[in-house]
This record gives structure tokens, sequence and C-alpha cells, in this order.
């Protein structure tokens, strides 16, 4: 419990921010109460559009010429900081709160050293001379694991990687020993195994330092692993507060029960616990219902209760614990999560896509002088090297990897965007792997289609959603006629669950969710025989995720179509695939049935990236692997093992040299490592449950 | 197609309505406004030039008369004055406008028809066509604009069209320069992509996925380059090089009184303002445009 | 860093050497032509043909255009057919003259226009923003010619304080620069401020002018150290390329006050049909504009430390 005589480092009191456009005020953060405590962790989790960052702008006092705290106070050690000059808050910024963005290289100044940005903190702040400015600079670059901090001082930004920069980020956030770190989604923009490393680096700040902070994150996992509280905003409120343990394990809100329901957790599949995604949409500011917020999506709504303006309400015998809600004590009793309704998954066909030693390379002119005179003017980038698996009829196949393993390159040969240096690729045995797209025939085209990555980007925006799955539907052939074509464009937004009237809506009047789905619809409107969904819910809100996860998977169920699906995020792969494809650096270093890739015996990356997702669930234990260095350039691939470099089970001489063997350790289990398979076969598996009642 | 909508119950919005609804978006800037106002009084004096009652532009009547003297048969009134030959200053801008929205049109519009197949080719090909068109581009980009005109002008003489020839080799470079690059750019989204895969033609890909994408800045440009071709037309008037005497040109009609601008500056004024208030009006217009395109 | 330079400059010599070849294809290809603006438009077919026979035009085309090249790298441009001294006489005097012109131009319209350019793009939106942008973008829709027609008007002829003409005639008169120099200041400083402000305004918004502030560093620095650097990079290659454009005011306004400058002896040169003299004018000017261009380029490479250290 809180001790009375403890001043909080920050409290948000009844807080309102709003911005002020052409269009009116929008409310951006209601009734907003936060208190940060010495020494704490707060997290502060939500979707996009929740007011999240808004907080953490609001706190900076840093809103932009439209926004403007409306209400109530932001009290830093007691003073209001909406009060403050500008002097006065200069002085508390950068020195006493410090920020951590999103996007490092977006945040550090393109054409200054690190080292000279860093030093501007303690020069200004605590008039620092220019000695001691650059040796406490350098102490902080070590600080924070940058190897080799003299070189990082005097490279620019764009010359780090995009962990690196974060890791300078925050050195520059501690150079001033702040007492309140604001983290803003410091890892969404990166990958797992970099972010695994970030969110170390973070807890270790905090036991450290004893530096309180307020992490602001999508992700329930990460909060998770780096936080003592937590509070949950929906459409600008907070919905449910209290401690990391109260919030997971006995969540009271309807929306904070959505959200778990909605992300894939460890441990359970597809069939024992279905994504539930929440129905419905985030409400924009003007539209927000007069009561409830949630109500319009809540499946507790009860007339006359939800439709009033919503407060706090302590949860009893938990101080602390607070919900909005009006119905929490009955929603408890009521309790279950909606129940399963869906078909087991279909038995796969026959083998119908067969990839067989793939090569893919990319020529790189070196047009250098020096590389000239090497003599060796071209040289290549080694994109896909040695890729080897099959996909059968009716099957989802998962090719997991973090950015630059080769994954996306694989679905442009396999489309025909490109076309493959070596290697076969046999769709129903036809080698179609130099084929480029021009050289398909219609037929061909249509059998492999694709679905994108950015839901802003898949449709085009100059033309209306109709036209644009008409287009498909004619080119393949499937109908001619005008009104046939309509009422087959008109059949695949009743498939992907979208209102028929969007056939005539323009793609910017869609959510990022809708234009994914008739991104599926398009895909499908050719009747394909495989689907490459290239990363087709990273950029989706969770709750958005799990409906199009589940719509994606039903869709290729029933019309029997091979799935390839392309992703980081492993949690999402064990629910969804049959078979995975775990790749690095242009080879497949491990396959086989998702059961067989998800328990030992691991390849030692399978393992890295096992540990290094965040799992939204207390119960969960993990064994912690993190991996050190870089990832190498597919330039200059490393000898031997591509892994060696940053293995953590590196054996010695061997893996430097020799390329590994590829073993079979059950029915299409195949690992590629030179461990001995009695060594591999008695690693512990990465993720284990404690007992129900620890945690309670 | 309307009766196949009522089938399904719904409506489709009709396109005339969506097109008023753009054109009504110049409303909410007031630049846009302002400039918009500029362009369409000297388009409305353009067309309206053969309707009104004004003096016949070449007929010289009294000369260096100053603005708002009477006729001398007391009917009428000389509003801006003569010239020194006897002409009305009044009847030769509104006619020059004429003159000079008809070939600058004209000349931009040709411009930018070979810009556009230049940039969105060499955009969406790339390698040697790319090479080959740019190197042209720079070629051309490399002359000062008024010497490139000089030199096209003195080589093949001052018509009509080959003044529309010497604005198009001025102004495509620079057109192809813009789209080339919005295409290398819209390129890479990935409907451009879903078009690839399924096996679209280049051709559809690139007028009818990509090219639609790229009218904002390219209707902002073509407000810009407008002004510029006025100013280029005028220019060439003023430097004797532009459309033949005696029609009237407003780059002409500053040359011909600058020498005795003492006593016929008014004679030189309302050229100025006529050209400036045009050219701004196409400033204005493009600035507007832009605000408005990036408020949403 | 070093290869990118050394192949910016051989795409300058080898656009310098297309447009030779096309100039050169277009005013000597025709010879009888040419032997008609040197001899007169009276002289008869066989006395063209003599003069042709004589000059060596009869020789391959490539031969010709080789040596015209050669003679060119050496400064010889031939004869002027108007003035009837050498080009190359001519050249120098004007071109210092038209320098000195541009000199002083470039003296005021950079400090201007980068000054109003930074102020009206750090607070966008603000009244000195707004205020700042209708001034540019007024004085850019004004034609250099009409803006000499304004101030002549204004200053000459009704305030009577300064010369409505530049030629000199009476040796060198600083006042007689005043309007030309005004004129060019007026029509490019919008542009380049324009240019700046946009610059300047994108800056401001971007993340790192966010971490700068958020850092807790004074507002002069996170203007001049932070915002300032990034800001100027596109103004500077503008700056550069306002050569070309200078160029083409520089023709109208040395023509509207008769100064003796690089300007109107293309024009001259154009107007009276001076072959030799056009030729040599036209690669003048092309030069600065490539050179330009190629300075432009440098500079891009030296202020952005991503191409300057890769």
């Amino acid at each position: 419990m809180r001790e009375p005589d403890v001043v909080p480092v920050l409290e948000c009191e009844n807080l309102h921010v709003s911005y002020f456009t052409r269009a009116g005020e929008i409310p951006a953060v209601v009734d907003f109460n936060l208190r940060v405590m010495p020494g704490e962790a707060v997290g502060l989790v939500g979707e996009s559009g929740c007011g999240k960052s808004t907080v953490a702008l609001a706190i900076m006092q840093y809103l932009g010429r439209n926004g403007r705290i409306v209400k109530g106070a932001i009290r830093f050690r007691g003073q209001d900081l909406a009060r403050m000059s500008e002097e006065q808050l200069r002085r508390i910024r950068g020195s006493r709160i410090a920020m951590v963005y999103q996007e490092p290289m977006a945040s550090l100044n393109p054409s200054m050293t690190i080292g000279r940005q860093l030093v501007e903190v303690p020069r200004y702040h605590e008039r620092a001379s220019r000695v001691e400015a650059r040796e406490r600079a350098l102490e902080m670059l070590a600080a924070v694991h940058l190897p080799d901090p003299r070189r990082i001082f005097d490279s620019y930004p764009h010359q780090l990687s995009g962990g690196q920069q974060q890791r300078v980020v925050i050195a520059m956030a501690l150079l001033a020993n702040p007492e309140l770190l604001l983290l803003d989604e410091p890892t969404t923009a990166l990958d797992v195994t970099v972010e695994a490393g970030i969110v170390e680096l973070i807890r270790e700040i905090g036991e450290r330092f004893g530096t309180s902070m307020i992490y602001i994150s999508h992700n329930l996992g990460l909060i998770l692993e780096t936080c003592d509280r937590i509070t949950v905003m929906y459409s600008g409120e907070a919905v449910e507060e209290g401690t990391v343990a109260q919030v997971f394990e006995r969540m009271r809100h309807p929306y904070t029960r959505g959200l778990f329901d909605s992300i894939p957790l460890p441990g359970t599949d597809r069939t024992t616990r279905p994504l539930v995604p929440i129905p419905g949409q985030l409400p924009l500011p003007h539209q927000r219902p007069k009561g409830c917020f949630f109500g319009p999506r809540c499946a507790h709504f009860c007339e006359g209760l939800c439709d009033r303006p919503q407060a706090m309400q302590v949860v009893d015998g938990e101080p602390g614990h607070r919900v909005r809600c009006a119905r929490f004590r009955d929603i408890a009793s009521l309790g279950q999560r909606p129940q399963n309704e869906r078909t087991p998954p279909p038995a796969p066909g026959p083998v119908l896509l067969e990839v067989r030693d793939l090569r893919k390379y990319y020529e790189l002119r070196d047009r250098s002088l020096s590389g000239l005179w090497r003599g060796r003017p071209t040289r290549w980038i080694k994109a896909n090297e040695k890729l080897d698996f099959t996909a059968r009829e009716a099957e989802t196949v998962a090719i997991v990897g973090e950015s630059g393993c080769g994954k996306s390159t694989f679905a442009k040969v396999l489309v025909g965007l490109e076309s493959a240096t070596g290697g076969a690729i046999l769709l129903n045995g036809r080698d179609i792997s130099r084929l480029r797209i021009d050289q398909r025939d219609p037929e061909l085209v249509g059998q492999l289609q694709m679905i994108f990555q950015n839901p802003f980007e898949t449709l085009n925006p100059s033309h209306t959603v109709g036209a644009q799955i008409a287009r498909v539907i004619r080119r393949f052939g499937v109908a001619r006629d005008r009104r046939e074509v309509q009422a087959r464009a008109m059949q695949l937004l009743d498939l992907v669950k979208l209102p028929r009237e969007f056939y005539w809506r323009r793609p910017r009047q869609l959510s990022g969710g809708q234009k994914q789905r008739v991104g599926i619809a398009r895909a499908f409107a050719g009747r394909p025989r495989v689907v490459v969904a290239d990363e087709p819910v990273s950029a989706l809100d969770v709750s958005v995720q799990a409906a199009i996860t589940r719509l994606l998977t039903e869709i290729q169920r029933e019309n029997r179509t091979t799935l390839l699906f392309i992703s980081h995020d492993l949690s999402l792969v064990r629910y969804l695939a049959d078979r995975v494809v775990v790749m690095y650096l242009g080879h497949v270093v491990e396959q086989g049935t998702t059961a067989q890739v998800f328990a030992p015996p691991y390849h030692p990356y399978t393992e890295a990236l096992l540990s290094a997702v965040p799992i939204a669930d207390t119960r969960v234990r993990k064994k912690r692997i993190l991996l050190e260095g870089e990832l190498p350039s597919a330039v200059e691939p490393p000898s031997g093992c591509p892994f060696h470099t940053r293995c953590p089970r590196k054996l010695g001489r061997i893996c430097e040299s020799e390329l590994p063997p590829v073993r079979e350790f059950a029915r299409g289990h195949r690992i590629l490592c030179h461990m001995d398979p009695s060594d591999l076969r008695k690693m512990e598996p990465v993720i284990s449950f404690a007992e129900p009642q620890a945690t309670g | 197609m309307a009766a196949e909508l009522e089938v399904h119950g719904i409506e489709a919005p009709s396109r005339i309505r969506r097109l008023l609804a753009t054109l009504a978006l110049v409303r909410e800037s007031r630049i846009a406004m302002i400039g918009a106002l500029l362009v369409g009084f000297w388009v409305a004096m353009a067309i309206l030039a053969p309707v009104l009652p004004l003096f016949d532009p070449n007929q010289p009547i009294l000369p260096l008369q100053k603005p708002l003297t009477p006729t001398p048969d007391g009917q009428s009134t000389f509003w801006l004055g003569t010239d020194h030959k006897g002409r009305d200053v009044l009847a030769r801008l509104i006619w020059g406008s004429q003159r000079v929205l008809v070939w600058a049109t004209l000349a931009t519009l040709t411009a930018y028809v070979a810009g556009i197949v230049m940039g969105v080719t060499a955009g969406y090909f790339g390698g040697w066509w790319d090479e080959a068109l740019s190197f042209l581009a720079n070629v051309l980009l490399s002359f000062p604009v008024m010497v490139l005109y000089i030199v096209i002008i003195t080589r093949i003489g001052a018509s009509p069209l080959n003044i529309v020839l010497a604005v198009t080799f001025a102004s495509a470079p620079g057109i192809m320069r813009i789209v080339r690059g919005l295409v290398l750019d819209l390129r890479n989204r990935d409907y451009v992509a879903a078009a690839q895969v399924r096996g679209e033609h280049p051709l559809y890909i690139m007028f009818v996925e990509i090219l639609p994408n790229a009218r904002g800045p390219l209707i902002v440009d073509a407000c810009l380059r407008m002004g510029y071709t006025t100013i280029a037309l005028a220019t060439l008037g003023f430097l004797g090089l532009g459309l033949p005497p005696p029609d009237p040109d407003w780059g002409a009609m500053i040359a011909e009184t600058q020498p005795m601008g003492a006593f016929a500056g008014h004679a030189m004024i309302f050229p100025a303002l006529a050209v400036t208030s045009l050219v701004l009006g196409f400033n204005l217009l493009a600035d507007g445009i832009r605000e408005i395109s990036l408020r949403d | 860093m070093l290869v990118l330079a050394a192949r910016r400059f051989g795409a300058m010599v080898l656009i310098m050497a297309v447009i030779s070849l096309i100039l050169f294809l277009i005013f000597e290809t025709d010879k009888l032509a040419v032997a008609g603006k040197v001899l007169g438009p009276y002289s008869t077919i066989e006395q063209r043909e003599l003069w042709l026979e004589q000059h060596g035009y009869n020789r391959p085309f490539f031969v010709r255009y080789g040596e015209w090249v050669w003679s060119a790298l050496h400064g010889d441009f031939g004869t002027s057919i108007r003035f009837k001294v050498p080009v190359s006489d001519l050249l120098w005097e004007r071109l210092a003259n038209t320098g000195l012109l541009a000199g002083l131009v470039f003296l005021f319209m950079i400090p201007l226009s980068l000054t109003l350019g930074v102020l009206a793009g750090m607070r966008e939106g603000s009244k000195t923003d707004r205020l700042i942008s209708l001034v540019s973008i007024v004085t850019t829709s004004t034609p250099e010619f009409a803006s000499a027609a304004f101030l002549v008007a204004l200053f000459v002829f009704h305030l009577g304080w300064l010369p409505g003409t530049s030629a000199m005639t009476s040796g060198f008169d600083p006042w007689q620069l005043v309007l030309p120099v005004t004129v060019l200041v007026l029509y490019d400083f919008g542009y380049v401020a324009r240019m700046t402000r946009a610059s300047m305004a994108e800056v401001m918004t971007s993340q790192y002018i966010r971490t700068a502030i958020l850092k807790g560093l004074p507002r002069s620095r996170v203007i001049l150290v932070h915002a300032l650097r990034n800001a100027l990079i596109a103004p500077f290659t503008v700056i550069v390329l306002q050569l070309n454009w200078l160029l083409s005011g520089v023709i109208v306004v040395e023509v509207f006050f008769a100064y003796k400058g690089f300007g109107s002896l293309l024009y001259e040169a154009a107007t009276f049909g001076d072959i030799f003299l056009i030729e040599a004018c036209t690669i003048v000017a092309v030069f600065v504009a490539v050179f330009s261009q190629f300075i432009s380029d440098i500079g891009y490479m030296l202020l952005n430390p991503r191409i300057r250290f890769r």
C-alpha cells in the first residue's frame, strides 16, 4: 500500500487534453488520473488512438500549437507543470523528466554526431565542462551496453543499427539521471530479438538507477515484463488500473478482457482457446457515446446503467485496483469467455508447392574506386541461400524470421516479381522459379496471390473498393458480364464480412482492419491455390489482428487454399500455422510442424526467438536468452553456419568453417546445426508454466 | 449503372456531385479563393473579349491620352488611356489576355503530355531508358530558360506553334523530373505490387494505378507552371521574340512604351499589372491547393 | 565521396560535349546560311561558296566540329559578324559586367531570403510567416520587366531619384546599378525564401527537433544548431541553381536598362543573327549553368553526412 508521506514523482489529476482543429475541439484524453511513486514503473496500455501518447506529450508539455490541457493538473513533485514558464520547463525537460521515443532514427539529428548530441545534456543542464561532459557521455554509452563507445560517439545516427540508435536515445535520456523516464513505444520499430535486449536494458535501469518510469505500449506482454502497475486506456479514458498481478490475473473491465482474449498466449492453441476479436470499432472522439465509451462494443451493455457517464470504482478487497465499469461486479460472476464455435482444421491434401534448393542473389555493383582497384566490381546480396520446404493443399505454412532474413524476397520470387538465381519452385510439379510474372499464363498468375503488410498502401486510394475487387474478378476471368462481376464482388464483401455499401467507398473512408479485409477479398477473388500473406496483421491493433487472422484462416480452409503466412510474431504463428519454417539470413534453420518447432529440440536461433517474444501471462516462466551483436550483412554473410556470429551455443571452429548438416529429428522436423543431436534433444523448453497458485 | 444499383438497394454516389464537392474545396482556403478569382477574372475577360464594348485594339485613335480621358467624340472614355500610337490600352489589355491565356494553356498542356509520358515511363521502367531520358532532361535543363527560348526562336522563328514547341522543350524536362520522382515513390506501394502480382500490363499499372495518385502535386505544379509560362510568353513579347505584332501582347506593350515612359507611364504600368495579377492568381491558386491537400 | 564527385564531373563534361554538338548542329549544318550571314543578304551564291571554300567549310562535319571545339577550348570563338572583332574580346568584358551585377544580386538576395525564410519557417502559420509568405509570393509573381516598369515609373519618372538607364555611357556610375539589382533581387529572393521556409518548417516539425526541445535545450540552440544545419541543405542547392534563373532574368533586365552585360550581348547577337556570337554566348551560359549544378551537387554531398560518411 502507498505510504501517505511519500510524495509521488508524478501525478495526473482529472486531466483533460483536447486538440483544437478546424472541425472544433477534439477531446483526446478525458478524466485521466495517474500516480507514479518513486522507483515505480507504470505501464500505459491501449490501442492506437486511445490517447496514451497524448498523455506522454502532455506530461512533457509538448502538445503542439493546437493541443491544450483544458482541465486538471499534472504535478511533478507536487508542482503543476502546466503553470510553469518556458524556462522552468526547460530546466526540467531532459534533466528531471526524460523521454525515449518510438522511432530512434527519426529522433536523432541526422547531421550531428552522436557525441555532440549526448554532450549537450550535461553541458546545458549542469554546465559541465567539455571534458567532463565527454567522459560522462562515453560512460553512459558503455552503461547501455553499446560496444566500442568511442566509435559510436563519433558516428552519425545513420551509421548505427536501429537497436543501437535506441540505446543511444536511452543513454541520452539517462545522462542527467532523471527522476522520471517516459518511454513511448520504445521497441515498436525494432525486431523481436533486438526488442528483448532493449527491454532487458530498461529493466536494468529501473533496478540500477531507481528511476520512475512510465512505459507506453500497445503490447501487454512488454508491460508485464517491465512494469509494476498498469493503466489500461480506451478512447481517451483510463478504464482499468491496478498492479500488474491484479490486472493480468483478475481483470474486471470488459475491454481489458477483450484485449486479453484477442492476443495469442502460449500453452493454449487455436482449438482450446481461439482468439476472440472485440466486435465493432474504436469510436472517433466526436462519435463517443454519452455513457460508457465501450458500451456499443460491450456484450454486457445494460440500458439505464451503462448509458450514463462512468466513474472509476475501486474493486472490493483490492485496494489500488480500479475499474471504470458500472457492472464489473455482475460481470465477474458471468465470467467465461465466449465459446469456440470453430471447426477443427481440415486434413491437408497432397503436396502442392515444393521449394527445392532455392537461391536468390541480387547483384550489387560496387562502383567505388577501391572496388574497381581490387577488381571485383560486382558483389552479390545473398537474400535466399538454399531454401527447402514443401506446402500441402489447405495447409498453413508460416515463414518466420526477423527483418533481413529473406522471407519477403522469397515471396517475391514465388509470385514472379523476381526470378530465382538457382533451385526450383514446383507448383503442382511445374517449375515456376524462373518464370517472371509476364511470362506466366493468366491461370498460373491467378493461382498465386498475395496479401500485403501495410493496410494503408494495400488499396489504391484513387479507386473505389468495388472497382479494385471487380478488376481482379475480370482479370482472372471469374466473371465477365458487368452484373455478374458486381454480384461476385458483393459476395466477396460478404465473405470478408464487410457491408455491401463498401463497394462504392474509397479506401480513405476505411479503417486499417477494413482495408486489410478488402485486401483479403482481392487476393481470394481469383480463387487462388496458394496465397502468400506478408505480415498481414503486423500493422494492426491487437483486437483487429485477431479478427483478421481468424477471417483469413476461415476463408483459407473453406477454399482449401494453401496459405504461406510470413510473420515475425511467433505467438501468432503458433495459433495459426500447421507447419513452421524458421529463416535466418537466407537459410532455413529449422522447420517442422508447429508443435515440433515450439518444443525442444530447438535450433539455437529458434530458442532465442521464442525467448524474445513478450508474453502477457503472469504464469509463464521464460528462459532468458539474449542475442549479442548485430545481424550480419547479406552481402558478406558469415562463413560456415550463418548464425555463428550471434549464437549463444556456438561450439567452436566448426561453426565458423562449415555449413552445418540438416538433421531430421522427427518426421519433417529438420534443424540446421552442428550440435550433437543428443545435446539438442536435451534442451529445456523455453516457455514453462508456474503453478497457478504461485502468483495468486 | 443506376438500374443495377437499385437491384441491391444501395445508391452509388454520383460522379458529378463528387466533382462539385472537390471544386468546393477551393472555398476552404482564402488564398486559393483569391487566386481562383484573379485567374477567373482574366479567363472571363479572354472569353468575353469579342462581345465587350471595346475599341479595336489595333486602331490608332489619339496618342498618349491619360487614363479616364473622354474620347474626342465624347461618347466614350479611354478608361486606361491610350498608348504612343493612340491605341486604347484597355482594349489591348483584354485582347492580350486572350492571347496569353490561349497559348500559355496550350503550351503547358503539350509540355505536360510530353513530361508525363517521359516521367512515368522513366520512373516505372528505370534502367537504361530512365538513364537516357534523365540525361536528355539534364541536357535541356542545363540551358538557362531564356537562352533556350532565344536559341530555338532565333533558329526557327516566332510563330505561335514554334513558341509552343519552345515552351515544351523548356518545361517538359522539369515536369518529367517531378513525375519521375513521384512515380519512383508510388511504384513501391503495395497496391502496385498487387497489380503486378495479378499480371497487369505495365501501361495499365503506370496510367491507372500510379498516375492518378500523383495528381495532387501535379495539379499544384501545373498551376505554378501556368504562371511561369505566362511570364515566359510575356518576356518573349517584351524582348520582341514573341508572337508577331500588331496584335496586342502584354510584354510587347511594355517594351513599346518603355522609351517614352515619361509621357506614357500608364501604358507601361497597366500591362505590367495585368501580367503580375494573372501570375499571382496562378501562384496563389497553387499555394492554396497545396495547403488544402496537406490539410487532410 | 570522391568517386561521386568524379562521376558528377564526368557527367558535366559529357553534357557540355552533347550541348556543344547540338549547338553546332543547329547553327552550322546549313553552311550556305552561315556564309549568307557573314557576307550579308545581297551576296551571291558564288561568293558564298567561295567564302565557304576559303574558310574550310567544305571539310567533313566532324572535322569542322572538332576544330571548333578545339579553338573554343582555347578561348577562340571566331569573329563577331556584327561587331567585327574577335568574339572573346567582347565576351570577357561583358561577362565581367554581368558578374558584377550577379554578385551584387547574390550579396543582397542570400541574406535577405535566408533570414526571411527561416523567420517564416520557425513558426509555421504565425503572423510573421503569413506576411513573409505573402510578400514573397507577390514578388515572385512579378516578372522582371513588370517590376522594372513599376520601379522606373516610381523612382525615375515620378520621384526622379534614380537614372532610368544603366548604359554607363559616361563612365562607371554605381547609382545606375541600383534599379537592375533591385529588380533581380525582388524576383529571385521570393523563391529562395519560400524554399527556405518550407525546409525550415519541415525540420521544425521533425522528431529530432522534438528530441532537442524535450532535452531541455534553450530555444536559440535548438534553432541555430539543430534546425538550421538541416534546414539549409535544400536552400543551398537552390541558391546555387538560382544562377541558371538569374541568367534568364539578366537578359531582360540588361535589355530593359540598356546595361552592357552578357545578357544584352546575347540578345543583340540573337536579334542580329550573329551566329558565332550566339554560339559562344550560349556555350558560356550553359557552362555556367552546368558548373553551378556541379557545385550544388558537391555542396549537397558535403553538407549531408549521410552521403559523406557511408
